[in-house]
């Protein structure tokens, strides 16, 4: 049952950013997951305290081990111990994987555009590994976008899989400082970048597009208004407020 | 009691009586869709009931607001385990809607523009449990809130007030909605935390 707390086992913890972490969690008896669910993970303290929070999974079918990637909040209250404190080695409790919407399956026929605004390229890598992993030869295409190089997530396996994959499209966009050598200067993303980036609707791709509500609401209306049919759009925000800069 | 973890303080923002098991307090007002916002111009919004004799009542914008409106003080929880403290809406009960509605069905339901549905049973709508809201804090519902208006059932998980909505239909047996038919649980009460299935 997906809905009981069960203990996980940390069993690796590396940095992926100065203020994030990827998370390895081993579960007795956990059979995979869908490349896009979440977990939630409960803390207890001491003194019986609890606080629950839900991360997305990074990863797609490894059996009993699932990574889930956490970013640091400032003032948050679960995300600094999961960042700083937690070691390998310790337990928690988690529940799930759950969630039977914003997934994509292996047998999945449609291309997929994959929209990431910083930390929410968490759920979106689980898809690009587990259609990596899969004989699946749809084409897929991601787009980054991230304040800098120094934020982001799964850096040398997403340079690597842009080089070397033939089914899969790596564009990242740089918001606030670009990489050394890159073509042009930092800057907003717009729709008329967006929408040059993306698969063109005519290709009907199936479209996921996570990131704070402010980056998830923009992306979308700019993709509705260029002709992306609505039903073929899932999203999955985070976060009040932020915007696309 | 679960598995320590040492070196774990939190912040105590679930100390209140007023927060069901699981939840923490929030002041923001996230946003959780499945997709795209539809929009819908007040003009070519209405509200509909279908009973399960094909019956069908039907209320254009104007129409809805010249119903007596009452005020709503509520906190609202989300699946997310976010929960909001005392919101103030403004809109019409579900009782005035459904005082001419004859119907022996239980289950309901509601369909929004933009297709989403959830499944709501008929007793958790009525006695002053559910309203149509238009507006939140004095001000217009926003589009990426459910404007122009949406349903508010808050003793439910927030996935039931359905953002957007468009009506409800009278249903001969409890079926499963959007989110009911991808993980989550077929009730929704955040006392009993039956957040998923």
């Amino acid at each position: 049952m997906s809905t009981l707390w069960r203990v996980a086992e940390v069993v690796s913890g590396v940095p992926e950013t100065e203020s994030s972490r990827t998370i390895g969690l081993r579960v007795d008896g956990l059979n995979g997951n869908l490349a896009g669910q979440h977990i939630d993970i409960r803390l207890t303290a001491d003194d019986g305290y609890t606080a629950v929070r839900s991360y997305s999974v990074a990863t797609a079918g490894m059996d009993e081990i699932l990574e889930i990637t956490v970013d640091e909040l400032a003032n948050g209250e679960v995300s600094p111990y999961l960042v700083r404190d937690l070691m390998v080695g310790d337990q928690l409790e988690i529940r799930g994987p759950v969630g039977g919407w914003f997934v994509w399956r292996p047998t999945d026929p449609n291309p997929v555009q994959l929209i990431a605004g910083g930390s929410g390229i968490v759920p979106l890598m689980s898809m690009i590994r587990a259609h990596e992993a899969s004989e699946n030869p749809s084409q897929f295409r991601l787009l980054y976008s991230l304040k800098s190089p120094e934020t982001g997530f799964y850096r040398e396996e997403l340079l690597t899989l842009g080089q070397e994959s033939p089914k899969l499209t790596v564009d990242h966009f740089y918001t606030r400082k670009v990489p050394a050598g890159w073509p042009s200067a930092p800057k907003r993303l717009t729709a008329e970048t967006l929408l040059a980036n993306i698969l063109p609707a005519d290709a009907a791709p199936d479209i996921f597009i996570c990131g704070q509500t402010m980056f998830v609401e923009t992306a979308t209306e700019w993709m509705v208004q260029a002709g992306y049919p609505t039903g073929s759009i899932k999203t999955e925000r985070f976060g009040g407020t932020g915007g696309i800069r | 009691m679960g598995i320590i973890s040492s070196g774990f303080h939190g912040k105590r923002r679930t100390g209140n009586p007023a927060l069901p098991p699981g939840q923490y307090e929030t002041a923001s007002f996230p946003v959780l869709t499945a997709g795209p916002a539809p929009y819908i111009a007040n003009a070519d919004w209405e509200f509909f009931i279908r009973t399960e004799t094909g019956q069908r009542r039907a209320w254009s914008w104007e129409e809805f607001l010249a119903l007596p409106q009452v005020d709503i003080q509520t906190d609202i929880h989300c699946v997310t385990s976010w929960s909001k403290l005392g919101t103030s809406w403004r809109g019409v009960s579900l009782d005035t809607l459904f005082e001419d509605v004859e119907t022996t069905s239980e289950f309901t339901t509601a369909h929004s523009y933009g297709g989403y549905t959830t499944n709501v049973p008929l007793q958790d709508l009525l006695d002053g449990q559910a309203w149509v809201a238009w507006e939140f804090g004095g001000e217009p519902l926003e589009r990426a809130h459910g404007g122009p208006a949406r349903l508010l059932v808050p003793h439910l998980y927030f996935w039931k007030s359905a953002k957007w909505i468009n009506g409800i239909e009278l249903m001969p047996h409890d079926v499963a909605g959007f989110w009911e038919s991808n993980g989550y649980h077929i009730n929704g009460d955040p006392w009993r935390e039956e957040r998923y299935s």
